[in-house]
C-alpha cells in the first residue's frame, strides 16, 4: 500500500552549492588515511594485514612478524610512525607551559634533548603520555598516543605560547636496531655517531631538514627521524638504499609491539586506560599507579594534577599497581587474569609473551595494591590455552620482577657500534 | 615592592556585603582580620550614592528581600543600627491600563484588584510556592552538601529536607517533584487567569537573570525569591532607609566592632601563592600582605582568572571557571525628578512600594526575546521605586528619586551600548510615560547603568549582580563550578565568600556567611 501512493521522487536539481559541501564531506569515502610513506608501504605490505593507528592505516605485520622481530633484534628495522599526534609548542613561554602541562621538570630538559613524560587532568589521573623533544630554547615537539588539543590550547591561557598540531605536516620514521647508527652514517648523515642516547639534532636532507634524536620503542639501539611530509619518501629511500647490505627491513606493530615489551615499556590504552576514555570510574589511572610516579616533580612550581596527587599520595588513595611479572612456562599470559594464593583475584595481565631475547616468558600486569606492592609472594596467573577447541587452564607462578626485561648494552654504548 | 611585618589570620578580598559580613564573621571568632576595598568606600553594589546634586539613590539593589536572619544574628544587626519592622514592608503594584493589582504584605498575603475567584487561586498558589520554597529555603542558605565527603551534619540536614519532602504528602510531594524544574509561564497558565497578576510572578521569576518566562527551568527565579525573608516572613520586601548603603553601614559597623581593619580605596592585584597555597596578596599600590587565609568576596572568575592566575590551577578548572556564564541582562534607572511621579490608579501607599511593569507573561517574554540575540528591549519590562517618598532625606525637598531595575538590556549588545542607552532610555521612558503621564517633563537628571557600566563602576564582570547566572546549572553543588562549591578552592587558604558562590546575589549575607563558617569548622 505504501508503495502504491509514495510520490515519485522529484528529479534531483544539481544544487552546486549542494555538492560543493558534498565534495568538501567526503572524508568518510577515505575510512583510513594513508602516511607520507604509504606509497612505500603498501608495496611491502605482503600480508595485507591494516589496523587503525589514530586514523591511519597501519600495518600488523608486512611480510612475517617473527622475521620483522628479529629485524629488530638483528639487523635494522624501519616502522613508520606518522600516525604519532605531534604537536609544535613554540613562543617565549613554552617551557613554563610545558612545566605545568606534564609531570617532568621541563627546565631540566636542555635544548637537543628528549625525555618521556606523563600529563594528568585536574583529578591526577594520566591523559596520556609521550615523548617531548626540545628543538631549541623555545620550541618543543610532544608526541602523544591520544589527541589533546582542546586539552593544550585550555592549558595554554595567560602563557605566550602557540600549540599546533602537526600530525599530517611531518613524517616520523624509527629505524631500530643493531645496523641502524650503520645505516645512518652511510647514508651520510654526518655526525649521528655524536648522538648519546636521547639526544636530537638536525640533519639536511633533499633540500630540507630532517631532525633525527637516539630514541626509540624498542630498547635497542635506535634512532626516530622527523621529515616533512612532502620529503617523506625520498628520506625512505635513501635509508633503504643505505641499509640494503645491513638487513634493513620494513616492519609492522606487531613486531615492535613485541619489543618494546621486552624493554618493559607501555602503550597508552592497552596497559593502561587514557583518562579521557575511561568509561568505569575505577579505570583511571594515577601516574604512581602505572609505573610513572618517577616523573612527579613537587620541587617544580604547579602541575596539572599536582593538588590531587600530592592527595592521593598523603592519603594512601593509590589503588593500583604496575608490575613485570616473569611466569613459569613458555605460554604467553596475554589478559590473564591473576590470583594471589590461587583464588584471590587481584589483577590483569596487559601484554604478555616469551621473550626471545630474555628467554624468559613475561608479561605486564596491573595489580590492586596491595598486591604487587608490599605482597608480592605467591601470586599467580591463569591461562586458558586454546587446544583443539578445548581450553586447557594453566595455573602458573608469577614472580613480579624488575622492568625492563632485558638491558642491551648497545642501545646506550657510545659512539655507537658499527655492526 | 614593600612588606608588611604584620601577619594577619584572614585577608578579606572585596568590601561588597558578602565580604563585611565573612569579615565580620571570621573577626568574631577571634581572628585578626584585614579587609581591603578597591573602591572608595565600602558596600560594593549595596551603596548608597549620589547621583544627582541633592539625589541619592540604592545604586544597584535597592530593595532588601532577603536579608538572611543568621546575618541578622550573628552580626547582630538591629544592634548596629538596622531596623526592620513590619510596618516597613512595602506592597508590589502590579501597573496596568486597566487599573492596578496590588499584592499586600509579605508577597501577596492580601491581593486587591483582582476577582474573587482570581484571588482564591493566588491564594492556593501562594501557599503552595511557599510551601516549595520551603523544601528548597535550607539548600538555598547552607553550604551545599559535599557528594563526595558527606559529614554527619550534611547528612542530617539532607534526612531533615528528606522527611520535609515526606511531610508534604504524596500528591504535593509528586508536585513539587513536577514543577521543580518548570518554566513559571506555564505554571501560572495552569492556576491563574489574571494577567497582571501572571505578568508579575513572571517578571519576579526572571529578574537578575538571563530566561523569559518560557525558558525552561524559570520557576526556580520565583523559588530563590521566595525563599528570602526579611522580618522573617519569606517574601516581604522593603526600602532600608537611607538606602542600601544603610545596611552596608550597619554590617561595616558590626565588622569594626569585631574588630577588622578596613582598607578602603586599596585594590588587590595578585594573590601570593607558595607551592599550591595562598599565603597572602599584593595590593596595586605593590605592598605586600601575608595571611593564612586568604578570603575572595569579589567574582570568582576575576578572582581565578586575574589575582591567582591560571598558571596556578589546573587546567579543567580554569575552563569550568571561564565557562561560568555571568551577562548580565539588566540595566538600572535612576531619575532625579522635580516632584514625585503619579501612577494612574495607584494609591499613596502603592507608590512607596515596588511598582511593575509587566503586563503579562507574554509581555515578558516577548521584552526577553531581542535579548537573545543581543538586541535591548523595545518595550522594557521593569520594578520602579520611589525612595525618597518614605525617606525625604534622599531627595532635595519636594523632588523624587525614582529608581529602577529594567529588563531586558543584554550586556554584549550588538549595536554596542555607546550607540544603544540613548536609545533604550527613550524605550523606557516611553514605558515610563504610560503609567505615569508627565513624568518625562519633570526629569531633572537621568542615570541609566547598562550591564556595561555596572561592570565597570561595581567590578561586576559583565555587569551581572548575581556574579554569575543564577540559573539550575549554575546553582548549589554547581556554584561557582561543579566541584568546588563548598566556598573552598583547590588552592589551599584560599576562599570564595562572594554571591558567585552559592547561594548567589541578593542582598543576603548568605555566602559571605556560609564561607566565613566554613573556614571556622576547617580550623576548630
Amino acid at each position: 500500500m505504501a508503495q502504491a501512493t509514495r510520490k515519485k521522487p522529484v528529479e534531483a536539481e544539481v544544487d552546486p552549492v549542494v555538492e560543493a559541501r558534498r565534495a568538501a564531506q567526503s572524508h568518510f569515502r577515505t575510512l583510513r588515511l594513508g602516511t607520507p610513506f604509504q606509497p612505500r608501504i603498501d608495496a611491502l605490505g605482503l600480508q595485507q594485514d591494516w589496523y587503525s593507528w589514530a586514523g591511519y592505516r597501519a600495518p600488523h605485520s608486512l611480510w612475517d612478524e617473527e622475521l620483522e622481530y628479529f629485524a629488530i633484534r638483528s639487523q635494522a628495522a624501519l616502522f613508520d610512525i606518522s600516525p604519532m599526534t605531534k604537536y609544535r609548542i613554540e613562543g617565549p613561554d613554552s617551557e613554563a607551559y610545558l612545566d605545568r602541562v606534564t609531570l617532568r621538570d621541563v627546565t631540566k630538559l636542555k635544548p637537543g634533548r628528549v625525555h618521556y613524560t606523563a600529563w594528568c587532568d585536574d583529578e591526577g589521573f594520566v591523559l596520556d603520555d609521550g615523548t617531548l623533544f626540545r628543538l631549541s630554547p623555545t620550541r618543543f615537539r610532544l608526541c602523544s598516543q591520544e589527541r589533546h588539543l582542546p586539552w593544550l590550547l585550555d592549558s595554554a591561557i595567560d602563557y605566550q605560547v602557540s600549540v599546533e598540531e602537526e600530525t599530517e605536516a611531518v613524517a616520523g620514521l624509527a629505524l631500530q636496531g643493531p645496523t641502524s647508527f650503520a645505516i645512518l652514517r652511510d647514508a651520510g648523515f654526518a655526525g649521528v655517531e655524536r648522538l648519546k642516547v636521547f639526544d636530537l639534532a638536525e640533519f639536511a636532507h633533499d633540500g630540507a631538514t630532517v631532525t633525527i634524536s637516539r630514541t626509540g620503542f624498542t630498547g635497542d639501539l635506535g634512532y626516530e627521524l622527523f621529515v616533512p611530509a612532502d620529503k617523506a619518501l625520498s628520506l625512505w629511500d635513501r635509508l633503504m638504499a643505505a641499509g640494503e647490505l645491513r638487513g634493513i627491513r620494513a616492519i609492522g606493530y606487531t613486531a615492535l609491539n613485541r619489543a618494546r615489551l621486552e624493554a618493559g615499556l607501555i602503550v597508552a590504552n592497552a596497559d593502561f586506560t587514557t583518562s579521557e576514555h575511561a568509561i568505569r570510574t575505577d579505570r583511571l589511572r594515577m601516574p604512581d599507579e602505572i609505573g610513572l610516579g618517577f616523573m612527579i616533580d613537587l620541587e617544580k612550581g604547579h602541575f596539572n594534577g599536582r593538588r590531587a596527587i600530592l592527595e592521593a599520595r598523603a592519603k594512601k588513595k593509590l589503588r593500583h599497581v604496575l608490575v613485570g611479572l616473569e611466569i613459569e612456562g613458555n605460554i604467553p599470559a596475554e589478559h590473564a587474569i591473576v590470583y594471589y594464593k590461587k583464588s584471590q583475584e587481584v589483577g590483569l595481565v596487559s601484554a604478555a609473551m616469551w621473550s626471545p631475547m630474555a628467554k624468559r616468558n613475561i608479561a605486564l600486569a596491573s595489580l590492586r595494591r596491595p598486591y604487587g606492592d608490599t605482597i608480592v609472594d605467591d601470586l599467580w596467573v591463569e591461562i586458558y590455552a586454546m587446544r583443539e577447541l578445548q581450553y586447557q587452564k594453566l595455573m602458573k607462578r608469577a614472580k613480579v620482577v624488575q622492568r625492563p626485561f632485558i638491558k642491551l648494552d648497545r642501545r646506550t654504548a657510545n659512539p655507537p657500534a658499527d655492526f | 615592592m614593600t612588606s608588611s611585618e604584620m601577619n594577619w589570620d584572614a585577608i578579606v578580598i572585596g568590601g561588597g556585603h558578602n565580604g563585611l559580613v565573612a569579615a565580620a564573621t571570621l573577626a568574631k571568632s577571634g581572628r585578626k582580620v584585614l579587609l581591603l576595598e578597591a573602591g572608595n568606600e565600602v558596600g560594593g553594589a549595596a551603596r548608597t550614592e549620589e547621583f544627582a546634586p541633592g539625589f541619592r539613590v540604592s545604586a544597584v539593589a535597592h530593595l532588601l528581600n532577603r536579608l538572611h536572619p543568621d546575618v541578622m544574628k550573628t552580626l547582630e544587626l538591629e544592634r548596629h543600627g538596622l531596623k526592620v519592622e513590619r510596618s516597613d514592608f512595602v506592597p508590589s503594584v502590579a501597573l496596568s491600563k486597566d487599573g492596578p493589582l496590588v499584592l499586600h504584605g509579605a508577597y501577596g498575603e492580601v491581593l486587591t484588584g483582582a476577582s474573587p475567584s482570581e484571588q482564591s487561586a493566588w491564594k492556593e498558589l501562594r501557599a503552595q510556592l511557599l510551601r516549595y520554597a520551603g523544601i528548597l529555603k535550607p539548600f538555598l542558605s547552607r553550604r551545599p552538601p559535599d557528594l563526595g565527603d558527606l559529614s554527619l551534619a550534611e547528612m542530617t540536614g539532607l534526612g531533615q529536607t528528606a522527611l520535609a519532602l515526606k511531610r508534604l504528602g504524596k500528591e504535593d510531594m509528586r508536585d513539587f517533584l513536577r514543577v521543580l524544574l518548570m518554566n513559571v509561564y506555564d505554571l501560572l497558565d495552569e492556576q491563574l487567569s489574571d494577567n497582571r497578576l501572571k505578568g508579575l510572578l513572571a517578571f519576579d521569576a526572571t529578574l537578575g537573570s538571563h530566561l523569559g518566562p518560557r525558558s525552561p527551568t524559570s520557576l526556580l527565579g520565583l523559588y530563590y525569591r521566595l525563599a528570602g525573608e526579611i522580618g522573617g516572613l519569606a517574601g516581604a520586601q522593603m526600602q532600608p532607609k537611607g538606602g542600601m548603603g544603610a545596611v552596608v553601614a550597619a554590617i561595616r559597623a558590626a565588622a569594626e566592632k569585631a574588630g577588622v581593619s578596613i582598607r578602603q580605596a586599596s585594590p588587590v592585584a595578585k594573590v601570593i601563592v607558595e607551592k599550591g597555597r595562598a599565603v597572602g596578596v599584593v595590593t596595586q599600590s605593590g605592598e605586600m600582605l601575608r595571611a593564612k587565609t586568604v578570603v575572595s568576596a569579589i567574582n570568582p572568575a576575576t578572582t581565578i582568572l586575574d589575582l591567582v592566575g591560571p598558571r596556578e590551577v589546573d587546567t579543567g578548572f580554569v575552563r569550568k571557571v571561564k565557562n561560568i556564564r555571568m551577562k548580565g541582562d539588566a540595566a538600572k534607572l535612576h531619575l532625579a525628578l522635580d516632584r514625585p511621579p503619579q501612577f494612574a490608579g495607584v494609591d499613596a501607599a502603592g507608590h512607596k512600594g515596588r511598582l511593575v511593569i509587566a503586563l503579562s507573561p507574554d509581555h515578558v517574554e516577548r521584552a526577553f526575546n531581542p535579548s537573545k540575540y543581543g538586541e535591548f528591549s523595545p518595550e522594557p519590562v521593569m520594578e520602579v521605586t520611589l525612595p525618597s517618598l518614605a525617606d525625604p532625606s534622599l531627595a532635595p525637598s519636594g523632588a523624587c528619586v525614582l529608581s529602577a531595575v529594567v529588563q531586558y538590556a543584554p550586556y554584549a549588545l550588538k549595536q554596542g551600548w555607546t550607540a544603544g542607552k540613548p536609545q533604550f532610555l527613550k524605550a523606557i521612558m516611553a514605558q515610563l510615560e504610560t503609567y505615569a503621564p508627565g513624568i518625562s517633563a519633570t526629569v531633572r537628571h537621568a542615570e541609566l547603568l547598562t550591564p556595561a557600566d555596572i561592570e565597570a563602576r561595581y567590578r561586576m564582570p559583565g555587569g551581572h549582580w548575581h556574579h554569575g547566572e543564577l540559573q539550575a546549572d549554575q546553582m548549589l553543588i554547581s556554584r561557582p563550578v561543579s566541584g568546588w562549591s563548598g566556598y573552598d578552592t583547590p588552592l589551599e587558604g584560599l576562599f570564595l565568600a562572594g554571591a558567585g558562590s552559592h547561594p548567589g546575589g541578593g542582598i543576603s549575607g548568605a555566602p559571605g556567611l556560609n564561607a566565613a563558617r566554613r573556614i571556622i569548622a576547617m580550623r576548630a
